[in-house]
């Protein structure tokens, strides 16, 4: 290991002589050093496809701190943000910006899992506290788990495993596939068909198209033809709802089921009566009637003049997260693995109900069977009690 | 795949391939007549279909929506033309390639600004909203039949403007020469307004009736236009029944590619081209 | 090629020890940001040779780029470091080959359609690793560990260090710009600017003009490889959208921003564009509008295209001359 110790050296040194060409420099110089503040790094898509999430995200570890009186631990909060654009090809650059630009004491981030893939690239090498507020990706807390990198959100494979034992339960043996060919499609998969074929049931197919097309109808022709009894697909956001809308519209609705985890959230108001009747499992879903819950939802829809959504949920569990971690190192931020330990013995007591940290870093959670009733995603049941993720390929674990 | 999903995966194929024609018909034309090589063509598209949902949105009535989008845009094609592509006619096409490009990430960013980023699905109207039932699980949704439909109409009525009418006659003067042309003393500077106008119109109507079966979102015109080039690439420069047969082409390939072979679906239609091209280094039908 | 002012060499051997000092002072963001800034130039470079020498608008070098890209990554073992004597030359080659190919097909073809066949190759290339599993998918692969550059047993150059890295990008930049000079200014540089202004009149004199832009086709997709395999390695992650046309659109960009056929141009443009970047889209010194930087470079890009087809090289040289 001769080279990283080399390596660490030179940081040194040019940190050393970079202090003195950076002030005045071209770049204004952020880094503002003791002035006692926790800098917080937000790497998270404010404009494309996924911009509403980021928002959401963002709004949701806002709530938390508001609910804390602005500090964590006796300690004020300043925020860096970064648009990450949803766009991997830019995941290290715009993460390099926080760490070694900004140099931030947490990173909260991403939505998409390529980008997040790219992020803990970098994180996992600078040692900078990585929190995972939505990116779904098996390997962050699998092949690439870190001490440093958690996740307060679900894994592509966890939010759907409980699916398939349910869809077999309903009688139906034999089922078709469709996702995106990309890495968090073809993880939901697995997921789901470990669960369906371990249950008895038989995959007739799998489809796919490429991330992120929209133009179902050729497949649709084909599931038509094959004549599953049920459809099981991972899509979210616009694409989600699209293929809810392609799915009525073939003549498919009302003759063969169709089953998820992402889809049906955030879509309702655009899909109508298409999407009535959709069974899907996940972390989260309305009507969940607890008490933490319904404070949460009322002091969001205060706060922001709107309704919180899942990914709201898991911002703000970021953020207590976080809090857990600081306050039981009293804010002492350099006290890295002290804030380390209190956030893997935490337990959340999330607004989804509450859970506790696998040694993987990724929640242990209830999945919930949900199904769309009207414009909500009602929770009918538990599909999965306090189910976590095999984290294959973790070394934690 | 048995006879019925052919049936139905031929008429996904040729749908899409008429839709293609729509916009790559526009892009074929200013290539042809003025020389341009417009990058910003597949904005077009993106800006018919943000304008068929949000004026929709606001009157509540889609074909509305869609004559009121096809007056904008034909505004918006003259405005264009004079206040930037006119200034490019004479230019080396790697400025008119700059500009282009230029104006895709204008266009993209205006359109964030005022639509926002999100995606959005356009309801299909009413009169169109059933499908027919062909077997005992499929339907086939008559609007897509309707698109089909549309865009066979559109092509017809291109046809007897290029051939039976006097601007269609100026249109293909000028694009055999330009010189006669001004020597005939007809105004060659209205005429190419005119033709950015039509395929500005032509690519925003195309996005604009794909709206409801593509949906709305950020980026949506990078795709189609980079098709639309091979399209024009295979049915040669300028020809606008070239297009006709390559978009065609291309839609059942793509289509059938899908199918048959999923994971080389995207590449089928670019083998294509380069099959095209070995052949016929430019094109199907050259233009003259 | 003209020969270079002593002026102007002046200018560039302060650049070049600038550039080389720069790590002692630097902040490690910054100098690798620099390192990225050379890397383009590269690019930028291999892509003059091309459009500003011999006439060839291509609207698809981001090919050559990913390519290479692609090649360093997939020949990279997972968790460990790959040879960067194999893996370089093999990156280099792969574009080359598909340069020879490609060019077959795309110098038949001239103007508007050379612009479009280039970038529906390129496009092509997008799709072989966008939609099979060649290469991950529209997730791409990372490069975790940079490949090693041994001499028998000893580490020549630690490429994880970024001011290594970032000194071998350097020379490079040198290298590929005095092997270009050279080669244009030699028979072979003046046959193509000949094929640039009139083909016609090079075939009649018996140039087999065809020949000529292959080679000048394969050689910058060659130099393109070359900065694709940096590129790769800087950020150890390679994706479909290094091979998409916004990076074509954005290197032709930049040798026109710089003044193109000057091949210094691409460099300057290379420089000038990205930092033009980095600064629009600053809140620091834009506020809300650098959420909305695409606009405002957007509007750049129209302004030089209609007014400075020259680039800023133009700006100089035009005040000069009055």
């Amino acid at each position: 290991m001769s080279n990283s110790i080399n390596r660490r050296d030179f940081i040194k040194s040019g940190a050393a002589l970079g202090g003195a060409a950076t002030v005045g420099g071209l770049w204004p110089n952020i880094a503002i050093g003791q002035s006692g503040k926790i800098k917080v790094g937000l790497m998270l898509p404010y404009t494309g496809t996924f911009a509403q999430l980021g928002v959401a995200i963002e709004n949701g570890f806002r709530l938390y701190l508001q609910e804390k009186g602005g500090k964590i631990a006796g300690r004020e909060i300043e925020f860096f943000k970064v648009d990450d654009e949803s766009d991997p090809a830019k995941a290290p650059e715009n993460t390099n910006k926080l760490i070694q630009r900004d140099k931030v004491d947490l990173i909260v981030g991403t939505v998409h899992s390529g980008v997040a893939m790219g992020m803990i690239k970098l994180t996992r090498e600078s040692g900078t506290l990585h929190i995972i507020p939505n990116a779904g990706a098996g390997a962050a807390t699998g092949a690439l788990c870190a001490p440093n990198v958690f996740r307060s959100s679900f894994s592509n494979w966890q939010a759907i495993y409980p699916l398939g034992k349910h869809v077999y339960d309903k009688g139906q043996k034999t089922a078709v596939w469709i996702t995106w060919k990309y890495g968090a499609g073809e993880e939901a998969g697995q997921g789901f068909k470990e669960g369906f074929v371990k249950a008895g049931g038989k995959i007739l197919k799998e489809l796919y198209l490429p991330f992120p097309n929209v133009e179902f109808q050729a497949l649709l022709t084909e599931i038509a033809s094959i004549k599953p009894d049920a459809v099981a697909c991972f899509f979210a956001g616009g694409g989600g709802a699209k293929f809810i809308k392609d799915y009525a519209a073939a003549g498919l609705k009302g003759k063969i089921p169709l089953y998820s985890s992402f889809l049906t959230d955030g879509v309702l108001e655009a899909v109508g009566n298409d999407a009535e009747g959709i069974e899907t499992t996940m972390h989260y879903g309305d009507a969940l009637n607890t008490k933490k819950d319904n404070a949460f939802r009322l002091g969001y829809a205060k706060a922001f003049k709107m309704q919180p959504d899942v990914y709201a949920v898991q911002g703000y569990d970021a953020a207590q997260l976080f809090a857990i971690g600081l306050e039981a190192v009293k804010g002492d931020i350099n006290n890295k693995a002290g804030i380390i330990k209190a956030m893997e013995a935490a337990k959340i007591d999330s607004p989804r109900g509450a859970w506790t940290m696998s040694k993987a870093h990724n929640p242990i959670q209830d999945i919930y069977l949900r199904k769309v009733v009207g414009k909500e995603n009602k929770v009918i049941g538990v599909a999965h009690k306090a189910l976590a993720d095999p984290a294959r390929g973790c070394k934690m674990a | 795949m048995d006879f019925y999903s052919f049936l139905i995966q031929l008429l996904n194929g040729l749908q899409y391939g008429l839709l293609l024609f729509l916009v790559a018909s526009g892009l074929t034309l200013v290539f042809g007549i003025m020389g341009i090589i417009n990058l910003a063509h597949g904005s077009f598209y993106m800006i018919g279909a943000y304008m068929a949902w949000a004026l929709a949105e606001q009157t509540g009535n889609f074909g509305l929506a869609v004559l009121l989008g096809i007056v904008l845009t034909v505004i918006l094609g003259i405005l264009l033309e004079a206040v930037f592509y006119r200034h490019l006619y004479k230019r080396d096409h790697l400025y008119q390639v700059l500009m282009t490009y230029g104006l895709i990430l204008v266009f993209e960013e205006l359109r964030s600004i005022i639509w926002g980023d999100d995606v959005h699905g356009v309801a299909v109207p009413a009169l169109f909203s059933a499908s027919i039932p062909l077997t005992d699980n499929l339907s086939y949704p008559v609007y897509r039949l309707a698109i089909s439909a549309v865009c066979v109409l559109l092509a017809l009525g291109m046809y007897l403007l290029i051939q039976r009418t006097r601007l269609g006659m100026m249109i293909r003067a000028g694009a055999s020469n330009n010189e006669m042309v001004q020597a005939l003393g007809i105004n060659i500077k209205l005429i190419y307004t005119l033709v950015f106008a039509l395929g500005v119109a032509l690519a925003a109507t195309a996005g604009m009736i794909a709206a409801p079966i593509s949906s709305v979102f950020p980026n949506m015109g990078g795709q189609v236009l980079i098709i639309c080039f091979v399209v024009v690439v295979i049915g040669g420069i300028g020809s606008v029944w070239g297009a006709l047969l390559a978009a065609l082409m291309i839609g059942l390939v793509d289509t059938f590619g899908k199918v048959l072979v999923p994971d080389y679906a995207g590449l089928s239609v670019y083998v294509l081209m380069a099959v095209v091209l070995l052949w016929r280094p430019e094109g199907l039908f050259k233009r003259g | 090629m003209n020969k270079t002012s002593p002026t102007l060499l002046a200018v560039m051997v302060i650049v070049v020890a600038a550039l080389a000092a720069f790590p002692f002072v630097g902040e490690k963001f910054y100098v690798q940001l620099v390192s990225k800034v050379m890397i383009m130039a590269i690019f930028a470079m291999s892509l003059d040779l091309l459009v500003g020498f011999a006439g060839l608008v291509s609207l698809g070098h981001a090919a050559f780029f990913g390519l290479a890209g692609y090649v360093a990554a997939l020949m990279s073992p997972q968790y460990e470091a790959g040879n960067f004597w194999t893996t370089l030359p093999a990156a280099m080659a792969a574009c080359a080959a598909f340069a020879l190919i490609t060019g077959f097909l795309v110098l038949r073809t001239s103007g508007i359609y050379f612009i479009m066949v280039t970038l529906a190759f390129a496009q092509m290339l997008f799709f072989i690793f966008h939609d099979t599993a060649l290469g991950g998918g529209s997730d791409g692969i990372y490069i975790y560990v940079k490949p090693e550059m041994m001499l028998g047993d000893i580490k020549l150059l630690d490429l994880e260090n970024f001011n290594v890295f970032y000194w071998l990008v350097l020379g490079c930049l040198v290298a590929v710009y005095l092997l270009l000079r050279q080669l244009l200014r030699s028979n072979f540089g003046h046959a193509l600017i000949g094929i640039k202004t009139n083909d016609h009149r090079m075939r009649a004199l018996g140039f087999p003009t065809f020949r000529y832009k292959l080679a000048a086709y394969v050689m910058s997709g060659a130099l393109a490889g070359l900065a694709g395999y940096l590129a790769a390695l800087q950020f150890g992650f390679v994706n479909p959208e290094i091979l998409s046309w916004h990076t074509s659109g954005n290197v032709l960009m930049m040798v026109i921003l710089g003044g193109m056929g000057t091949l210094h141009g691409a460099v300057v443009g290379a420089f000038s564009f990205i930092l033009l970047q980095e600064v629009l889209s600053n809140q620091a010194f834009f506020g809300s509008v650098a959420k909305h930087w695409q606009l405002t470079m957007g509007l750049f890009i129209i302004a030089v295209a209609l007014f400075l087809p020259k680039g800023l090289a133009g700006l100089f040289s035009r005040r000069g001359e009055k």
